[in-house]
This record gives structure tokens, C-alpha cells and sequence, in this order.
């Protein structure tokens, strides 16, 4: 169950500014969702590994040889703002 | 209709590499058939017939696109108001590979923001509409793609699945949808949702051209370090009868929750299965009711993460209200995400989030492990696992967006492969009142010449007929 601060908190983590609206619909809504997810509660699952992926891989490497990298051009092409060197924002202190 | 829609993609390509068709007719014909979509399958359609040499092996069949796919210079949105304009630099690995291969870019297709939805419905564009009918939505969240092909608006086309999102639209509108092995198709350029489950795929009109398509698709990719390719070369099927191949039925997806339009396709389909020489056995998937479960924290956990990259800052939208930092990204990201794409990442934060994360994401992540060790088990009794794709019909528009839990169960019977990385195919199996019912058949990983030959045999006994979802 998730109340409506709790609710404000992640919002902040998650850098998203809701709406009244949707600060009081996203209440109701997590907490039914929370409330299905936590059957999984009920399973013992003490000795249990935990899987992030299925596929058994580790230390995939390629060569440590320079190559050309996207240009700085194509890199600022789609960026809402840009000083033609870098991607532009207002500053974090203001 | 003109015949050369009629022609599946297999068929065409023959036709091409023999002289009979040309790539340009072929273009046209589609290109025509697109520009007329009433179903709000394309986002974006390409003007230009491209050039295909002679001797291309998909002899130009030309390929609808998911709007996930990142396509050089072209729209890639993810239907999302946040990336809505945004022209990538360089375009992903299957897309480039299929467009060696001689399948070029019709168009792109729409889907549920982000892959986000089991409807489409989820899609900044607009919902998609099923061909078989219209007041009733494809699935999702490749609908666009699902319905493209099955209304003969493309040949076929490529999506993604991360927990269902080619089987079950497929399934909805009475098509082929293939979700492979996890790591047998590089992710490069796909816009991640949840990247330990995502994996693209083929959606096409038969098991023919989910094979040939799949053949052209796989391949270990340096750009995507947790491909690995396809231990074996994809085979074009040939079977036509399915002695000696044991079939698992797990009664906890074949049980209760089920239409009964539904259970009485797949009824016929497992008798079927016994007339051509297949045993059916049961088999036990003990914790696969949770699946659902584990999937709704691993995957928005996973999507929490890939989205903090759209914050207005390096591509797609960023808002008006830029006084501070921290202002341009809450904004941006208010303003550019739907109301399920929020609603997700709320749920991946807080189950990541300092003092819920082991009971949340370690509970699911373990439950993961379970839900493997089940497959596992089974395919050491049969060969193949088979269920119903969707425990409904397609479904009204409007239905199930209010109650989101209700729309997550539309996935209840295909989520459980997605967790193990199991390659599963969803082929018509009938129709429930005029719809289209899927059956799944899964294998173990890198099966899927197996899955494809039996479901070829399962294919030519039931003989479905999708003309009615042509216009």
C-alpha cells in the first residue's frame, strides 16, 4: 500500500511533477497494483538465487583499439538546445 | 485487392528472385495499400521506393517498422509525445540487417508508448484499430504492426516482445508472431523498456515468413554486448506431421481464467495435435501465477531506469518552463509521458527505491529464478509446451484501460516465457465468434527450429482462413 506522500516522494526521485490529478489517481492506482504484486509474499524463496538476466555471460570485451566515435554535429543535431559545442541547459544553481 | 498482396512475403521473394515480379510492383502495391490505412497502424511511411539488388535473398519485400526501432534520419518515436520528431543518427542492428537482406522500410508502425500496453492503446498517436473489428483493439503493444499485417496493409513486419507484445497482439488479430530466445537478436537501436526481457521478432501472415524472417534477424552483435546469435542456421519448416513430439500442457495456464471461446479452440487445437502423431502430457509450471507478478516489478524496475534518459536535454521534446534544472526535467518528463508510462515508472521507483527494493525487486528477481527452474524441469519430460496466447478475444476499445491490473492479465499467459528468455510463437488456432484465438506453443532456449517446424504442422492441419480481415 503506498500513501500520498509516499507517493510525492517517488515522484521527486523519479524527476516527475504530477498533477493534483494524478497525484490522488496514481495513489489508488499503485496501491492495487502493490497489492496483487505482493502475493509473491507469500512464496518461500529464502534459498533462492535471484536472476537479472537469463543469458550466462560476463566480461563481454572487444579490442581496446581508438575508433572514430557519432561527430559532435550529428551528436547536437536533435538537441532541443545547443550552443553549437555542447547541449544547453539553465544552470543547476539558478 | 490486387494479387500481388496475396502473395505471402516467402512467395514473393520467390516470385522477385524468378524474374516474374519486380521489387518497384512490389513496392507500389504495398505502398498504395499503406497510404489507405483506416486502422491508424502507420506513424510514418516512406516515400521512396528504395533500390533492392537482383539477387537479394527477401527480394524487396518491403517490412512495416515498430516505432521502437531507432531508423537513421526517419521518425523513431516509441509513439511517445517526448521523442515526437526525434531522427536518430544511426539505425538498429535487425533493421539494418533486414535491409541488407533485401526487406526495406515500408513504413513505421504504431504501438503503445514505449511497449508499454497489451492494447495499443497507450500509443501519443492514437489507438490502433483491429481489422476483424474495428471497435475492437489489436493487442499491444505491437498493434500497429499486428494489424498491418493482417489487414494486408504490409507483407510483414517486425516488433518487439518484452513480455508479450508480439505473441498477443498476433494472437488478437490472427496472425503469426514469433518472440525468440533472449539474446539471439541484437537490441542495438531498439529504445529499451526493460532490457533483460526485450527482444524483437517477426509478425507475419504465416510460420513460412516468421522462419525466413527470423534467419535474417539473428546474429551476435558487438553493439550489443549481451547478444549471442543462434547456435544454428534457421530453417525453412517442412513439417507436415508431429510424430514422436511430446507436448506439455501446464494446467496452471490452461486452467481457469480462460474464455470459453478460447478453451474450445485450444481443445481442438490439442486434438489436432494427437491426430497428426503428437503426445500431449501434462506438466507442471508450478510458479507460474506468479509471473505476473515478478514481471510488474522487474520490468518497471528495468524501465525506470532507461527512461531517466529522456529529460529534455540531448534529444525529443523539452518543455517551455525551463527556469531551473531540476524544472526543465520534471516538466519535460510531465509533459512528454502518458499516463501509463508515468504509472510505471512510479511503480520501477518505488520497488528500487531505499527499504522496499529487497521485497519488491529481490522477491520478483527470485521468483524469476523459480519461474526458469520450472521450464527447466518440463522440457526435461516434453518438447514443447503449449497453451492459449491470450486468455481472451480481442477486446473493446475503452474496456480494460480503467482497471490497469486487469490489462496486465492480458499477458498472464505469456509473460512466464518472457522471465526464462524462452523463445515462444503465437499461430492462429481458430476463431471464438468471428475472432481470431492464438495458440503458443514454447521450446526450450534456441529451439526454435523446433517450435517453427511443429507449428508449420500445426499450420497446414488447421487451415486458418484470415480473409476477412482484409479489406
Amino acid at each position: 500500500m503506498i500513501d500520498r506522500e509516499q507517493v510525492l516522494h517517488v515522484a521527486r526521485l523519479a524527476r516527475l511533477r504530477l498533477s493534483e490529478d494524478e497525484v490522488e489517481a496514481m495513489t489508488g492506482e499503485l496501491s492495487s497494483v502493490l497489492g496483487h504484486i505482493e502475493k509473491i509474499g507469500e512464496l518461500d524463496l529464502d534459498d533462492v538465487v535471484p536472476t537479472s538476466h537469463v543469458v550466462a555471460l560476463e566480461n563481454v570485451l572487444r579490442p581496446d583499439e581508438p575508433r572514430p566515435s557519432l561527430p559532435r554535429d550529428a551528436a547536437l543535431a536533435e538537441a532541443p538546445d545547443s550552443d553549437g559545442a555542447g547541449f544547453r541547459v539553465p544552470s543547476p544553481g539558478a | 485487392m490486387s494479387e500481388i498482396v496475396e502473395l505471402t512475403a516467402a512467395a514473393a521473394a520467390e516470385r522477385v528472385r524468378a524474374g516474374e515480379l519486380s521489387p518497384g510492383e512490389l513496392w507500389e502495391a504495398y505502398r498504395e495499400r499503406a497510404a489507405a490505412d483506416s486502422l491508424n497502424a502507420f506513424l510514418w511511411l516512406a516515400d521512396d521506393a528504395p533500390d533492392v539488388a537482383a539477387d537479394a535473398p527477401l527480394g524487396g519485400v518491403p517490412l512495416g517498422v515498430k516505432d521502437l526501432f531507432c531508423t537513421e534520419g526517419v521518425p523513431s518515436a516509441a509513439a511517445s509525445k517526448i521523442l515526437e520528431g526525434y531522427r536518430p543518427p544511426y539505425t538498429a542492428t535487425a533493421i539494418e540487417l533486414l535491409a541488407r537482406a533485401g526487406a526495406p522500410m515500408l513504413g513505421k508502425t504504431n504501438m503503445d508508448e514505449f511497449a508499454m500496453g497489451s492494447s495499443n492503446e497507450n500509443s501519443a498517436f492514437g489507438a490502433v484499430r483491429n481489422p476483424w473489428d474495428a471497435s475492437r483493439v489489436p493487442g499491444g503493444s505491437s498493434g500497429g504492426s499486428a494489424a498491418a499485417v493482417a489487414a494486408g496493409l504490409a507483407p510483414w513486419a517486425i516488433g518487439t516482445d518484452t513480455g508479450g507484445s508480439i505473441r498477443q497482439p498476433a494472437s488478437l488479430c490472427g496472425i503469426v508472431g514469433l518472440k525468440p530466445t533472449y539474446g539471439s537478436i541484437s537490441r542495438y537501436g531498439m529504445i529499451a523498456f526493460a532490457s533483460s526481457l526485450d527482444q524483437a521478432g517477426p509478425l507475419t501472415r504465416d510460420v513460412t515468413d516468421a522462419a525466413l524472417m527470423l534467419r535474417h534477424m539473428v546474429g551476435r552483435d558487438e553493439c550489443d554486448s549481451t547478444s549471442t546469435g543462434h547456435p544454428e542456421e534457421i530453417a525453412l519448416p517442412s513439417a507436415e506431421r508431429l510424430d514422436g513430439i511430446r507436448f506439455g500442457v501446464p494446467p496452471e495456464l490452461t486452467g481457469e481464467g480462460l474464455e470459453p471461446g478460447v478453451r474450445e479452440v485450444f481443445e481442438t487445437t490439442l486434438k489436432r495435435i494427437e491426430e497428426l502423431g503428437g503426445t500431449l502430457q501434462e506438466v507442471a509450471l508450478p510458479h507460474s501465477g506468479h509471473a505476473i507478478s515478478a514481471y510488474y516489478v522487474i520490468a518497471p524496475a528495468e524501465a525506470s531506469a532507461n527512461l531517466a534518459r529522456f529529460d529534455g536535454v540531448r534529444y525529443g521534446r523539452r518543455t517551455e518552463r525551463t527556469e531551473t534544472l531540476l524544472s526543465l526535467y520534471e516538466q519535460t518528463r510531465e509533459e512528454g509521458f502518458g499516463p501509463e508510462v508515468k504509472r510505471r515508472i512510479m511503480l520501477g521507483t518505488y520497488a528500487l527505491s531505499s527499504g522496499y527494493y529487497d521485497a519488491y525487486y529481490g522477491s520478483a528477481q527470485r521468483v524469476r529464478t523459480k519461474i526458469a527452474e520450472d521450464f527447466r524441469n518440463a522440457f526435461d519430460a516434453v518438447d514443447l509446451i503449449v497453451t492459449p496466447t491470450s486468455p481472451s478475444v480481442a477486446f473493446g476499445i475503452g474496456e480494460r484501460v480503467d482497471d490497469p491490473w486487469a490489462m496486465y492479465l492480458s499477458d498472464v499467459l505469456t509473460v512466464p516465457m518472457s522471465l526464462a528468455g524462452i523463445p515462444a510463437i503465437s499461430i492462429p488456432g481458430g476463431l471464438s465468434e468471428g475472432l481470431p484465438v492464438g495458440i503458443q506453443l514454447a521450446g526450450p532456449a534456441f529451439s526454435e527450429n523446433r517450435i517453427l517446424d511443429a507449428a508449420h504442422a500445426l499450420e497446414l492441419a488447421t487451415g486458418f482462413d484470415r480473409s476477412a480481415a482484409r479489406g
